[in-house]
């Protein structure tokens, strides 16, 4: 009964978000080239389905191998600024500061830099606005962590790296995964907005801009709803994790 | 007999940005080997700083802290801890909770000697069945005497507990003092406790240390001539001697907290 409920609840809340949008567009009589309704997308995904398919895998593996550069960049990054004040004092003001700057104005700035290097510039968008939340949440998992907890292995004798790997990082990882949940949208919306801004024919951004240059509305909302569900997919997966490295979190139900 | 711990004129002060805040003041400190000694103190006397010179976690300014004839310079094998809040690792069940400390100072022990160690343990204190729970699913009483089966579990000569007991209701208080006794009985330890609960002090300890206020020097040291034998009983708090011996250690506290003691009855 329950699992039924766990997939039917949201099956049903996406059909009636559909018959909303359908409604919303035959009420108001849009002709297709204002807005797209659900019923024309169908054929856009039929007609341009080697191009959805394509798109997608590009945009999947550029954004998780960004994912990947930010988790390992940003947990270095947060041990550094957990254990060290010094760190901590001289790293935050500039990191926010990064992290404030608009990235959509880093991508003329990137292709500058490595031009040309379509994937390298995509990954290393996805990357840079997603690695702060990583980097914030370890820093403070770290920092916070109550010195009892130090105390009953230091007095032990263990070494700072074994306090690390019993305790500070298995104790971070509840932060950790809820910075992930952040980042790993975060990561999409940046290789997205490189396929989009700086076009160079790749990916769903890339579908996206050319259904945009042929007025093809139906072609633009199925692109926008294969982000969405891929967008589903990732997010759904970073939970997963969670669910098998830092399910202990969890607190069981009463 | 020998001293265990030696605590010889310690003297500390902690540096903070209104300048050196003396916490310690020639403070002396001797338990022989197997007694349990009870610190109490006016509160925010150096009580905790205490048990974390003896448990070498840091350097007095002045003096010495001798453990096993030996001068305390760094952090030992040979010390266990419990604190007042329980710090379980919620990521790890109640039985590998207990054995982090085998996996710090016996790494070669076999696991299955570990696990035996750990549930005799978990066994003495109530605790069997719950062994594969996470700490979450237990009481606060619970996870304190997983606590101190951990603190435990390797064998240290030298047990310390701050405040063990304080976050707990009165009656799993009692509880837990019973298991002190009966864990005691089982595997002799040293032990030195940190508390502000003056039946506690008597009920627990061979001997209890009243400290004076900060900076904190030995004022008063109290043998505890518990009535009756054997095993301790709570029904001895409420003779004679036990109310003698509160009384003075109540005046003494209240000396050391710079106030004119009320006349104890003697």
């Amino acid at each position: 009964m329950r699992n039924v409920q766990k997939v039917a609840v949201p099956v049903g809340a996406m059909l009636v978000f559909l018959l909303l949008w359908e409604f919303l567009v035959w009420v108001n009589g849009w002709p297709n080239y204002v807005m797209a309704s659900p019923s024309d997308l169908p054929e856009a995904y039929i007609r341009f389905w080697s191009l959805f398919v394509e798109g997608s895998w590009q945009t999947l593996w550029r954004t998780v191998a960004g994912l990947a550069l930010a988790v390992i960049f940003g947990t270095a990054l947060g041990m550094v600024m957990g254990f060290s004040r010094i760190a901590r004092d001289a790293l935050y003001p500039l990191l926010v500061g990064f992290n404030a700057i608009p990235k959509a104005t880093l991508v003329p700035v990137l292709a500058l830099l490595f031009i040309g290097q379509h994937n390298f510039n995509t990954v290393l968008m996805a990357f840079l606005i997603s690695f702060f939340p990583i980097a914030v949440s370890v820093g403070i998992g770290l920092s916070t962590l109550e010195p009892e907890y130090r105390d009953i292995l230091r007095s032990l004798g263990a070494s700072r790296l074994t306090i690390f790997r019993k305790i500070a990082l298995p104790k971070t990882l509840p932060e950790f995964f809820g910075a992930l949940k952040v980042s790993v949208t975060l990561a999409f919306i940046g290789t997205n907005l490189v396929e989009i801004i700086s076009p160079h024919g790749r990916g769903l951004g890339a579908l996206f801009l050319s259904g945009q240059t042929n007025s093809n509305y139906p072609l633009m909302f199925a692109v926008l709803i294969a982000l969405a569900v891929l967008g589903i997919i990732l997010y759904y997966a970073v939970v997963m994790l969670e669910k098998i490295f830092a399910g202990w979190a969890e607190r069981p139900q009463h | 007999m020998t001293n265990l711990i030696d605590i010889k004129g310690v003297t500390h002060a902690y540096q903070t940005p209104n300048g050196p805040l003396p916490v310690l003041d020639n403070l002396n400190v001797s338990v022989p080997e197997g007694e349990f000694a009870a610190v109490v103190g006016p509160s925010g006397c150096g009580k905790s700083t205490l048990t974390r010179l003896v448990a070498g976690l840091m350097k007095p300014d002045q003096g010495e802290v001798w453990l096993h004839g030996k001068l305390v310079k760094s952090p030992r094998k040979t010390v266990g801890m419990a604190f007042q809040n329980p710090v379980m690792l919620e990521w790890r069940t109640i039985l590998q909770n207990v054995m982090l400390p085998l996996e710090i100072v016996a790494s070669g022990m076999p696991k299955k000697q570990r696990v035996e160690r750990a549930m005799e343990l978990l066994e003495l204190v109530g605790l069997s069945g719950f062994e594969n729970k996470r700490p979450s699913e237990l009481s606060g009483g619970m996870r304190q005497r997983a606590s101190l089966c951990r603190a435990i579990v390797h064998k240290p000569d030298v047990l310390i507990m701050d405040e063990p007991f304080g976050a707990l209701d009165a009656f799993t208080r009692e509880d837990l003092w019973q298991t002190m006794h009966e864990l005691r009985a089982k595997e002799p330890f040293t032990a030195v406790l940190i508390t502000h609960d003056l039946r506690e002090s008597v009920y627990l300890g061979d001997q209890v240390i009243v400290l004076s206020g900060r900076p904190a020097t030995t004022q008063y040291v109290l043998d505890v001539h518990y009535p009756g034998e054997g095993l301790r009983k709570l029904e001895g708090l409420y003779t004679p001697e036990c109310a003698q011996m509160l009384a003075t250690l109540r005046e003494q506290i209240q000396i050391a907290q710079g106030r004119q003691p009320e006349p104890a009855v003697h």
